[in-house]
């Protein structure tokens, strides 16, 4: 502990504390009611809190969260996968606010490890059906045209473990494959226009620096639509597992398409068909054939309280916490139900309502003690209604993994515990 | 942002890119060399776009995956672990639990040679040199009878082998549910339970979650 200005003080506040907790009876009886008090009483004693300094500005250069939410954390479900190097991470949805993922908590899905990469070392480059090949240094890029937009970026295999039932008992698990962020680039278009397309340029491959050289391929008409090239994530330049220090966004899109560590980007006249968008991220029917370049992130949303990670404590009034969106646009209406589907009400929507972004709703909700069983439905702007797990089976049968947006479901039981399940 | 500052700033941009470039003013970006390209440009497509010289058999690869490859995807292909399985399952797209390999569900074998170079060994990516991922594509391509195991694999011959699953795959016709208006009223006559997660008991233990209200 360096010796500044107020230090003897802090260590003051110290002692003080000390000799508090070896006081026993006393100390405990204190502490009991300033941590444990859910009524909403004054306590009795003034809290340490309110008498003694707390740390300095220099303490602490890079903020952390408040020990006393040391719970709200990306968790990972072991047994999905065969090493953490290739595996993915759950965004704590149950437990945040607002639109906006904070960077520290953001979903990581990495198919070669997160990948450490020394900005002055690495270069974009734009080649293949283009006019004049480009390699941009991290400088070159700052100095284009730059945009901020606010999108989510959801994995394709979100909710994917719930295809053949109610499986992962918490919010965060069965729609935590998803985070919204305020992004800062380039447009792709842009680079391309740079280098000028050649007439036969029909497909677009991108490229990442890691490990696994993860490649995708899409076609020119989203590369020159709102195809972005990030290299900032909520006002701080992108974290390395968000593909530091620049990657690829597809709004809307599964994620699998925002290649991070984005290296190269080629031109060219046909799909290429990596086997990240063959033998992965295809959907397989009960027919046997499978559903190919299946892009779009389609309408969808969760509850995010009442949620298996909350606790209901007691009948009365509350407020229901949620979240909806589409790949497709913007949201326009989120329904709730409170019997699991037999009756539905419209809940409003919070303000930013962004095009592919989270979009908040949040409804009263007075719980009479009895079981419950509430569910959100999103529709968007092009009329699409997130249909149920039913209507989905339906249509894919029970293997495809990917693309689960069905209707997520939870019970509350008369204790007020909650529960993922599936209704017929 | 408003249209009319939308607009101004569209202008702005274009005047500025537009502008003819002045002697001695840093370029954004450079002009890569052709080697430079080559270093980095390792995509394979199905059309054989792409693929480099080189050749291999199943016979060369055996030894190569044995050693390189089978301590996660198993001496024969069928896994070690969680790891993936690369060969058999082929008829297994219909069941119930259906087994996706190499074999029995990527559609092109260029993608093979493309993923097996640029990824793999797990942990030790691009190490192989393309002769030695030719033979071990041969390799898995031959396991499950789909070359035979003389068959030299090249930029020539691979994307000619025409896989098991090739007319597997369908373009994306979602959406694929029913539209309309949604019912808000007496929707359905009686709701039942059918899945509970907790009754499955597979949720990860985290004594750091609390149960919160």
């Amino acid at each position: 502990m360096k010796e500044k200005n107020g230090e003897p003080l802090r260590r003051a506040a110290l002692d003080r504390r000390t000799l508090l907790a070896a006081g026993g009876a006393a100390g405990a009886a204190l502490a009991g009611k300033v941590a444990g008090a859910s009524e909403a009483t004054i306590p009795e004693e003034l809290p340490d809190w309110s008498r003694y300094l707390g740390p300095g500005v220099d303490d602490e250069p890079y903020g952390k969260p408040s020990k006393y939410e040391a719970h709200v954390i990306r968790r990972t479900v072991e047994w999905l996968t065969a090493s953490t190097e290739s595996s993915i991470n759950f965004t704590p949805l149950p437990w945040l606010n607002g639109i906006i993922t904070p960077n520290g908590v953001f979903f990581e899905r990495h198919h070669g490890g997160r990948a450490e990469i020394d900005p002055s070392a690495h270069r974009l480059l734009i080649h293949g059906l283009v006019e004049k090949p480009l390699v941009y240094t991290m400088e070159d890029l700052k100095r284009l045209p730059c945009e901020d937009r606010i999108w989510f970026i959801e994995c394709a295999a979100n909710g994917g473990m719930e295809w053949r039932g109610a499986q992962l008992d918490g919010c965060q698990y069965v729609r935590g494959m998803i985070g919204c962020a305020q992004w800062t680039g380039v447009r792709l278009k842009t680079l391309l226009e740079r280098s000028g397309l050649k007439p036969n340029a029909k497909w677009v491959l991108a490229e990442g620096a890691d490990a696994s050289a993860l490649t995708r391929s899409f076609p020119i008409e989203k590369a020159l639509d709102d195809a972005f090239v990030a290299y900032a994530q909520n006002g701080e330049a992108l974290r390395p597992g968000q593909g530091y220090p620049v990657r690829l966004i597809l709004p809307g899109w599964e994620a699998n398409m925002s290649v991070k560590w984005l290296r190269r980007i080629e031109v060219g006249d046909a799909p290429w068909y990596t086997r990240w968008e063959t033998s992965k991220y295809t959907d397989l029917l009960p027919t046997g054939k499978a559903y190919k370049f299946t892009w779009v992130q389609e309408a969808n949303s969760v509850v995010t309280w009442p949620a298996p990670e909350h606790k209901v404590d007691g009948p009365g009034q509350y407020t229901i916490r949620g979240l909806a969106w589409s790949g497709r646009g913007r949201i326009v209406r989120v329904d709730l139900t409170f019997d699991g589907g037999k009756n539905w009400v419209t809940a409003p929507l919070e303000e930013p309502i962004l095009p592919k972004a989270l979009t908040r709703f949040y409804y009263p909700w007075r719980w009479d003690g009895s079981t419950t069983i509430i569910a959100s439905r999103a529709i968007d702007e092009t009329g699409y209604v997130q249909p149920t797990i039913a209507q989905l089976r339906n249509a894919r049968g029970r293997n495809s993994i990917y693309h689960n947006n069905a209707i997520v479901t939870w019970l509350v039981n008369a204790s007020g515990e909650v529960e993922n399940v599936q209704v017929a | 942002m408003s249209k009319s500052r939308e607009l101004l700033f569209a202008t702005a941009f274009v005047a500025a890119l537009a502008a003819p470039v002045l002697a001695g003013e840093r370029p954004i970006g450079r002009v890569p060399t052709p080697e430079e390209i080559a270093r980095w440009d390792i995509d394979a497509r199905p059309d054989g776009l792409g693929l480099p010289p080189g050749r291999g058999t199943a016979r060369e690869g055996e030894e190569i995956y044995l050693a390189r490859c089978a301590s996660c995807h198993g001496e024969f292909g069928e896994a070690v672990g969680r790891w993936p399985q690369l060969v058999g399952g082929q008829g297994s797209l219909t069941w119930d639990e259906p087994i996706k390999t190499v074999t029995s569900y990527w559609p092109y074998a260029p993608t093979v040679f493309d993923y097996i170079k640029r990824a793999m060994p797990f942990g030790d990516a691009q190490s192989l040199t393309d002769d030695e991922v030719y033979a071990i594509t041969a390799f898995l391509l031959a396991s499950d009878g789909i070359i035979p195991e003389d068959f030299v694999v090249d930029a020539e011959s691979l994307p000619k082998i025409v896989m098991p699953n090739a007319d597997g795959f369908i373009d994306d016709p979602r959406p694929d549910v029913p539209g309309g208006e949604p019912c808000m009223k007496d929707c359905v006559a009686e709701v039942v339970i059918v899945g509970h997660a907790r009754k499955i008991g597979v949720t990860p233990e985290d004594k750091a979650r609390p149960v919160t209200d």
